[in-house]
């Protein structure tokens, strides 16, 4: 029963991608090629989707090979972000492989003779009675794929799948505990030689004056490129690009750059700037009564760097005029259009193909270090040029998730009941990658001689999850509600996606605020919530994390228990989480439990290892991270000035995953940030008695929370 | 410009380099070895880890000249496909990452770990980590992975 799709709407994927042959083609010895638009950014797409494909063609998983993308072959699938690829690819997939398997049947029948109905496909022999057989391999030559997609047959039911909803190993992990070279950081290309771009201390500063001598005297050294305020070096091995590098940046002159915020004030800066103002969402009351009191609450968020473990990097090699791009990029496509507007050359001329880096948690540095490769390539004599980050530059220059301010107003009847709710948000846009506007926005097109103007981050629209806003509709039923979004139009802090975007800060505030009215009546804060839920899934991931944390338990001096529930963008993965905290000299988070449900669970373990991943990241966010800079630069470039959590300090995280194997999945991947945000700022409010709004909540916060307080 | 020799895997092994080159750029741009990975350059994160006479050490800042005479062990030394370490093994079993470029660092620390320390506590484990940077949240997998590991070299 397949009750949420009725066929035959073709998934947006397979509408923007239609022919079959373009995702799946049948090799001569013996394996079936996937070739998908989406890339493996260490969440484990790869592999889920590879269980699709096995599950839908009834082959062997270790039959699958999946083609990386590239733009020279791969279905354009976007991005991938916005944990949609199970969504978007693996509905797409599970279609195309459904009306693969159909064709072959079809041509299975004619061969045999035997009635389609009366085949079985075991590994890709298909088989009939009688012990007739032939194979997808024996009939590859004449069963065309290059058909589009139509929509029928429809894929197997739940219960007839045998890999997808399972715990399958990812298909990459092996490389990596045996140091087989994976990673862009590890290509090895013939003839490969090193780059690195000067980028300067200030932001927006220009160079202005370049003394190069040095940089030319050092071993090694093959070429200076420069090209307005961008410059960079080319060597033929990283040691002497690095020299050579250190030796520009003593003969660099540049401007001043911009003026930064006052990072102790973010709110009164976020709400000072001119904005674009967006009524998101409103719902009127019947008789608007008067309240017998409004609560009104600030909270705030900081700028959150995505802080990857590696270094953004890239190669690019020239062939005349046309280039070719390696790249961790979340999409090649979008990352080709933008570099087909900075080179001046049609798309054609650029092939853009993945290779995986690390984790890259939404728009980093990935695309920037695209652009600075091709154009240190130019001076290479056709080389491929590999060019890497530093740690420093990307704490600095990639962009961040943005700061947020978020106002709400909740009016409360006499019996503390709500009766209106008004959620406000102010913060720079949550996108700005690239590929989607009329103007690039990689990070040296706006270095060059002929520079585009950098782009002030916009918000997606709401139908796909929106930006700042997302989340910001709440899932309760309160009466009324108006949800308004201010987006600066000023950005001397470069922003862009960061996991969740705005949905970690507007949970944070919602389910914060929902605490303290629950607290106000009296009644316990999971009642509270689900007196005010109606979906029943939303209402089973609470219950069930409740029970798997047995709320409420004994209340012990030094240790505070705290709940935040959310459906990630209010249409993907169902969250809650309960946070247990001990208090004392700062906040130490000891458990989160969570229960999630994401529809049917392609790969289980996937998707615990998501959640759990999701909840530790969340964690460092609320415990320790915060982007700094002073009036003129940022100041936080490195591990010492921007720490995350670390081994000792990780909880504990339980998970369970309430299986609905009839139901189309959705991701897991940014499900979980913003139910812990909230578990963790609830339970510290359990613990020591003190609300605090501003993240992160460190000991200085909670003293200072703890001032305010009356 | 002076050899240095070192053991590398077990090897003997003479690199002609400057003293002052780091190890990983030696590693990974003389030698082909690219298990440790560039991270920081600034020893704080643990992505460049390789063991150096049993401990386990950044070598992103380690001069070629105090490797000399010394005994290196990367990733690739520790097991093969075939022959796989024990770490390497439960780190599979425990599927103990998400984007993995922190995993041969952690390897090292935690093969360094069950060379001093056989039998190790959770706590024990989380401590010989902590200098181990880990972004995608996979740290419980590997503390897990880890014991794991001890567990069956004490078995065996």
């Amino acid at each position: 029963m397949n009750t949420l799709s009725p066929a035959p709407k073709l998934p947006v994927s397979l509408v923007a991608n239609p022919k079959l042959s373009s995702w799946v083609g049948f090799t001569d010895d013996g394996r079936v090629a996937i070739s998908i638009g989406k890339v493996e950014i260490g969440q484990g797409i790869v592999t889920a989707l590879a269980q699709i494909a096995a599950d839908e063609l009834d082959v062997a998983i270790t039959r699958i090979e999946m083609t990386r993308a590239s733009t020279a072959a791969s279905p354009n699938e976007g991005v991938t972000s916005g944990s949609l690829s199970i969504q978007q690819s693996g509905r797409a997939l599970r279609q195309v492989c459904a009306e693969v398997r159909q064709r072959f049947l079809r041509a299975a029948s004619e061969r045999l003779g035997v009635d389609a109905s009366r085949l079985d496909i075991d590994d890709g022999t298909i088989s009939g009675p009688g012990n007739v057989r032939t194979s997808y391999w024996e009939l590859m030559g004449e069963v065309s794929l290059d058909h589009d997609a139509t929509g029928s047959p429809t894929a197997k039911s739940a219960a007839a799948r045998t890999v997808a909803g399972h715990s399958v190993q990812r298909v990459d992990i092996p490389d990596k505990v045996f140091a087989r070279p994976r990673f862009i950081h590890d290509l090895a290309l013939p003839g490969l030689v090193h780059g690195r771009v000067l980028r300067p201390d200030l932001p927006d500063a220009r160079l202005i004056a370049l003394n190069e001598a040095a940089a030319r005297a050092v071993p090694g050294f093959i070429a200076i490129v420069r090209d307005g305020g961008f410059a960079g070096v080319v060597a033929d091995n990283e040691t002497a690009a690095e020299a050579a590098l250190k030796a520009l940046r003593k003969g660099a002159t540049w401007s001043d750059g911009g003026p930064l915020p006052d990072d102790d004030d973010l709110a009164g800066f976020l709400k000072s700037q001119p904005v674009e103002t967006t009524i998101i969402d409103t719902r009127m009351a019947e008789p608007a009564r008067h309240p017998a009191q409004t609560l009104r609450r600030q909270y705030t968020r900081p700028y959150i760097a995505h802080a990857s473990i590696a270094p953004s990097c890239a190669v690019a090699q020239w062939d005349g005029d046309r280039v070719h791009v390696w790249t961790h990029s979340q999409g090649v496509y979008l990352l080709r259009a933008d570099l087909a507007i900075v080179l001046k050359l049609p798309a054609e001329s650029i092939v853009v193909e993945h290779i995986e880096g690390a984790g890259c948690y939404g728009h980093n540095a990935a695309d920037d270090v695209a652009l600075d490769a091709v154009l240190l390539a130019k001076a290479a004599g056709g080389r491929p040029v590999r060019v890497q980050w530093s740690r420093h530059d990307e704490m600095s220059h990639a962009p961040f998730g943005a700061a947020m301010a978020i106002e709400i107003e909740a009016d409360l009847d006499s019996n503390n009941e709500i009766t209106g709710w008004r959620h406000a948000i102010w913060s720079n846009g949550h996108a700005a990658r690239p590929g989607r506007a009329a103007q690039p926005t990689l990070l040296a097109a706006s270095e060059i001689a002929n520079p585009y103007p950098r782009m002030v981050s916009t918000n997606p629209p709401a139908a796909n999850g929106g930006g700042g806003d997302r989340n910001s509709v709440p899932l309760y039923d309160f009466p009324a509600w108006t949800i308004t979004s201010h987006r600066l139009l000023t950005m001397p802090v470069r922003t862009s996606a960061l996991r969740t975007l705005g949905g970690q800060g507007n949970v944070f505030a919602i389910e914060s605020l929902l605490d303290e009215i629950a607290e106000l009546r009296g009644e316990d804060p999971i009642a509270f919530r689900l007196r005010h839920l109606r979906d029943e899934r939303a209402r089973d991931v609470i219950r069930a994390a409740a029970r798997r944390a047995q709320w409420k338990p004994q209340k012990q001096p030094g240790i505070g228990h705290g709940l935040g529930f959310a459906r990630y963008k209010n249409t993907g993965a169902y969250c809650a989480a309960i946070a247990e905290i001990k208090g004392a000299d700062g906040v130490r988070v000891r458990r989160l439990t969570l229960a999630v449900d994401v529809g049917e669970a392609i790969n289980p373990d996937g998707v615990i290892n998501q959640i759990e991943g999701g909840a530790i990241q969340a964690a460092s966010w609320v415990l320790k991270e915060r982007v700094r800079f002073d009036r003129t630069r940022i100041t936080s470039t490195s591990w010492t000035d921007y720490p995350i959590l670390t081994f000792s300090e990780v909880p504990a995280v339980d998970v369970e995953i309430i299986q609905r194997p009839e139901i189309e999945p959705v991701g897991a991947g940014e499900a979980a940030h913003g139910p812990v945000t909230a578990a963790i700022a609830n339970a510290v409010y359990d613990c020591l008695g003190v609300r605090v709004r501003d993240l992160p909540i460190t000991r200085d916060r909670i003293i200072a929370a703890m001032e305010r307080a009356p | 410009m002076p050899a240095i020799q070192f053991q590398l895997n077990g090897a003997a092994t003479a690199v002609d380099v400057e003293p002052d080159q780091t190890l990983l750029d030696v590693l990974r741009g003389r030698l082909g070895v690219t298990s440790a990975h560039f991270g920081c350059g600034a020893g704080e994160c643990g992505a460049c880890y390789v063991m150096v006479d049993h401990r386990a050490m950044a070598s992103c800042d380690m001069p070629m000249w105090s490797v000399a005479d010394r005994d290196i062990v990367t990733v690739e030394g520790l097991g093969t496909v075939g022959v796989p370490h024990p770490l390497q093994r439960a780190f599979i079993a425990e599927q103990a990452m998400q984007c993995g470029y922190c995993v041969s660092g952690i390897l090292i620390s935690a093969a360094a770990l069950l060379k001093r320390n056989p039998s190790p506590t959770e706590a024990e484990v989380r401590a010989a980590l902590d200098r181990n940077l880990c972004r995608c949240g996979s740290h419980n997998r590997m503390v897990r992975a880890v014991l794991r590991a001890a567990a069956e070299m004490a078995a065996s």
